[in-house]
Order: C-alpha cells, then structure tokens, then sequence
C-alpha cells in the first residue's frame, strides 16, 4: 500500500505512515463488525443449546441485534458513581478496547495480509495481552466499591497465573518454528504431520500443548467455566458492576475482541493459520484468509459451546490449575520438547 | 523527521511521567505514571532497533512487576494527612538520596565523556552480523561467551523463589480442616453425597 501512497508523490515515509493509518482503520472496522457478528452467533449458539430461539428479532433471523444494541447503549447516559476516581474509571474502558484492538497489528490474515509483519510479533501479542489486565484492575479499583474491587483483585491474580503457562506453551511453538514472526510460525507448520497435513496441533509433543494454550485462552479472557471475575452469583457483574452507556460497551467488546483474538492464535500458532488443513494443491484455489476465519469461528463455536455446558471453577481450583497443573505440565514439555530438537539436530534418525 | 518525532515524543513522555510518578499524591496514581514511563521506555528501545529488548520490558515490567505493585498499592488505606506528615521528618534523608544519585549520574557523565570503560574483549561485544535478528544475536552471547553468569543468575532466582517459599510456607493448625483432598471431591458421587428419603407425613428425618 506504500507504493499506491508513493504513486502521489509523496516522500516515503509519510507514505509509509498514510498506509499503515489506513490499515490500522480498516482492521479496526473489520475486527469491530466480526465483534458484532461474534456476539450474535454466541447468543445464537447459547440460544440453540438450550433449546430456545436465541435473538430472531431484529433484521433477518435478528442478524442485527448486536447493532440495535450497540445504538442503544451509544444512546444511554453515562453514569459515574460519585466516590468513584473519576479520571482512571472512564480511562479503564478505553485501555481495555485500545489494548484488545492493538493486539490485531501482527495477526496475518493471509500470506502477507498482516500490518507489522515483525519479527517479535508473538512477543509483541504476549506483551499486549499482558496490559489488558490494566483496564479490569483499574475499573475494579476507581469503581471505589467492593464488588468490582474483589472481581480486580481476581482477575489480577488469574489473568497473571495464566499468563505464565502461555507463555511456555508459546515457548514450546517457537521451538519448532525457529522465528518469533507470526507468518514464519504458519509457514514452518506447512506439512507438518507426515508431509499431509497442516499444523502443529497433530505433532505427539505439541498437542498437550495445544489443550494446554486452548485452556488458558478461556482463563484468560475471563470465559466460562474461568468468569469468576464476573461471577454472578457472587459479585453482581464483578469489575463492571459501576459502569453504564459506553463505558459498558467498550469493556464488552473489548471482552470479545480479545476472545476473538485467542480464537485466532489457537489457529495461527496450531492450527495452520491461512493454510488449508490438508496439505493437497486444490485446497489452495481457496483463498487463505477463507481457511483462517473458518479455522478461527470453529474455535469461537468450541468457546460457545464449552460456556454453555459447564459450570463454573471454584476460585481456589483455579488457582490450582494454574499453577500446580499446567505450570509444570508446560515447563515439562519445554524441556522435552528442546531435548527432542536437538537429539534430531545431533543424530536425524528421530 | 518521523523518526526524531518519535523521539520526542517518547523521550519527552518518559520523562513527564517519571516526574509525575514522584510527584502524584495518590500512590496508585503513581504506579499507572510508572507503567506509562515503562511504557515509553519500550518505545525508545523500539526506535533503536532493539525489539526483543523492548518487548521483555513490556512483559516483564508492565506485565508482571507493575501489577504486583498496583496489586499491593490498591489494598493500601490510604492517609494523605498523615503521608503529609512525615514530609518534613524525611526530607533531609531524601535530599541526601538525591545529591548521592546526581554525584553518581556526573560521575557516571564524566567518565563517559573522558573516554568510557573498555567492556569485555571484541569477540564477546555483540557485533551483530548484517540480517541476523536480535534474538538470535542475544541468544548467541547469553548462551556462547556468557553461558555460566547466566546460569549463576538462574541459580540465583532460583534460591531466591525457594527462599520466598519456605519463608512464607506455614503447616494448617493442628485442628484445622487442612489441605483440600481436589481428588477426592472429584470423584464424589451423587449416590455417596445424598440420601433419598420418603418420609410419612408427620414424622421427620433421622440425619
């Protein structure tokens, strides 16, 4: 796109800076409307497992829910609590949704379809994913009331506990991959099972793995059964309890966005990412990024479906999980995982 | 141009927000001015090419040790009056603290400036080879050249992390309901946990 902005006549780098703006607009508005569309298909999904209609309504088969719904919250007042600190409460919303669409700049849609093709672009996700814990902790501590404020004090507990696991279990990918590029990530699972087929997720060693990411993505998006930052039951509706209008919906998307990101690392870093499941030369008449939405809405449907069927963790389980399961389950694999490489490396008869 | 915009903005960023860290009443004020500064910190390593750098900056800092301190600081009752109270009671410890780290800032200025020291013979200085990442160039020190101060400092943590354990490690009370069997509860059946009763009415249930 810098070469169109150049074709002006203008210098390279403000063609540079024009293009990636425009990108950045456009992956914004199109992660917002598969946001929207997201939202609609989890109700729809919610909707079905329990045998009911789900939303029908509004638009054809209430396609346009999630939009009557987003005018009726951009219509709402917004109302700050008066003992609430003002400044870090309505600041709170805007970190979320900022750091949930930042993390889209180094996800590749198709071969060359990203906008910072980097080469820290996984560190780059782990580093952005780590903010997000700011803007629930910040809400939970400005709402200056006691539910948010235990929800912050859970979620900073979880969101930090899981991190760690992801962490290794990225460690084990990159390993294999040998880059931290998301595109060199895709590219290395190109016939990876048998020359067949494509992914990590059929390798012996990194499958364990892959449940292991897959879990800690629920844990951390605050999804069920993990949403005990905004249990119910037990906190009203946790770090949100205070928040109204905009505010409300800006956590609420940046809540599915962030979904919606972990739905597309799962297909990025296991799964193939734009390249089709089997490795057979018709596949790849169909485009790429066709692959990884279908790939990336087939682990939103498991998300659906794992909220709608089970309950909820008790908080000290969780905390077990976390640390006593898949922190030496991962380290585990980390170590068995390089060990294996370089036994290859050393004699290539594995 | 963009370049030294960048520059700018970010240096200027950090400085602003080191200033409002020390200068926010509220502490928990203070914390988030110290995650921007990191923040911007992040930002200057990116602009001179050293990404991996900046990105362990975000992870670790902001990721990790800025929400333990926001964790902690959170919970704090705080007392503004009484924080103001012991201004005058600390101030000359504080000027002191602040003439040492100017001494050692011109010291350290000078030193440069009068020719800088001489760090590690020319084949462990990272001389990174034209097309080789950051990565790759880091890895090559830490684990060629510097391999055992790396894995003294991996000991290190290590005694660290267990010393923190065993410190803070206490054994449930003699009497006290203990440690949580998660076994256990998950194999619990329906059938061992309830009782089906079907009294006549007028006479109750023996528990």
């Amino acid at each position: 796109m810098t070469e169109f902005f150049q074709s002006f006549g203008m210098p390279y780098e403000w063609a540079w800076t024009v293009a990636t703006l425009t990108g950045i607009i456009v992956i914004s508005l199109l992660v917002m409307f598969a946001v929207a569309m997201v939202i609609y298909v989890d109700r729809k999904v919610l909707g079905a497992i329990m045998l009911r209609r789900g939303p029908n309504v509004v638009g054809p088969f209430g396609l346009l829910q999630s939009f009557a719904d987003g005018l009726k919250v951009f219509l709402q007042e917004t109302i700050i609590p008066s003992a609430a600190n003002k400044g870090i409460f309505l600041l709170a919303p805007i970190i979320t949704f900022t750091v949930a669409l930042a993390a889209w700049a180094v996800i590749p849609f198709d071969a060359g379809m990203v906008l910072a093709d980097i080469n820290v672009g996984l560190l780059y996700i782990l580093a952005i994913s780590s903010l997000g814990v700011y803007g629930v902790v910040m809400s939970g501590w400005a709402s200056n009331s006691k539910y948010p404020f235990f929800s912050a004090m859970r979620a900073a507990a979880q969101m930090i506990s899981y991190e760690v696991s992801i962490g290794f279990v990225l460690v084990c990918v990159v390993l294999f991959a040998g880059t931290f590029n998301m595109s060199g990530i895709v590219e290395a699972q190109k016939g990876h099972g048998l020359g067949i087929i494509n992914g990590f997720f059929v390798n012996p060693l990194l499958f364990p793995m892959f449940v292991v990411f897959f879990i800690s993505a629920l844990a951390e998006t605050a999804r069920a059964p993990f949403d005990l930052t905004e249990a119910e039951s037990e906190l009203v509706a946790g770090y949100q309890t205070e928040y109204s209008s905009m505010a409300f919906a800006l956590f609420w998307l940046g809540e599915y966005a962030n979904i919606l990101l972990m739905c597309s690392l799962c297909t990025l870093l296991f799964m193939g990412g734009w390249l089709p499941p089997i490795e057979w030369a018709p596949l790849y008449y169909v485009p790429g990024i066709v692959w990884f939405l279908l790939k990336t809405f087939f682990f939103f449907f498991l998300f659906s479906w794992i909220w709608a069927t089970v309950p909820r963790y008790r908080y000290d389980q969780l905390m077990r999980l976390g640390w006593k399961v898949f922190l030496p389950m991962s380290l585990l694999f980390v170590a068995l995982i390089s060990g294996y490489l370089m036994a290859t490396k050393i004699a290539p008869i594995f | 141009m963009i370049q030294a915009i960048a520059f700018y903005l970010f240096a200027g960023l950090v400085i602003a927000s080191a200033v409002m860290v020390i200068m926010s009443r509220n502490p928990v004020h203070s914390v988030l001015w110290l995650i921007l500064a990191f923040f911007n910190a992040a930002g200057l390593m990116v602009l001179v090419g050293a990404e991996f750098i900046a990105m362990l900056l975000v992870i670790v800092y902001v990721g990790a040790v800025a929400v333990l301190f926001l964790f902690v600081v959170m919970m704090l009752d705080i007392d503004f009056a009484a924080m103001r109270a012991g201004f005058v009671k600390n101030f000359p410890l504080g000027l002191a603290v602040a003439a040492i780290l100017l001494a050692e800032l011109v010291l350290g200025i000078g030193a440069y400036s009068a020719g800088g020291l001489e760090l590690g013979s020319a084949e462990t200085v990272a001389a990174q080879a034209p097309g080789e990442s950051n990565i790759e160039a880091i890895g090559r020190l830490l684990y060629g050249p510097y391999i055992f101060l790396f894995e003294i400092a991996g000991i290190i943590l290590l005694v660290a992390m267990i010393g923190a354990i065993v410190l803070t490690h206490r054994e449930p009370k003699p009497g006290a309901r203990g440690r949580q069997d998660i076994g256990k509860q998950i194999s619990r059946r329906p059938e061992e946990a309830t009782v089906m009763k079907n009294p006549e009415v007028g006479q109750g249930v023996e528990l």
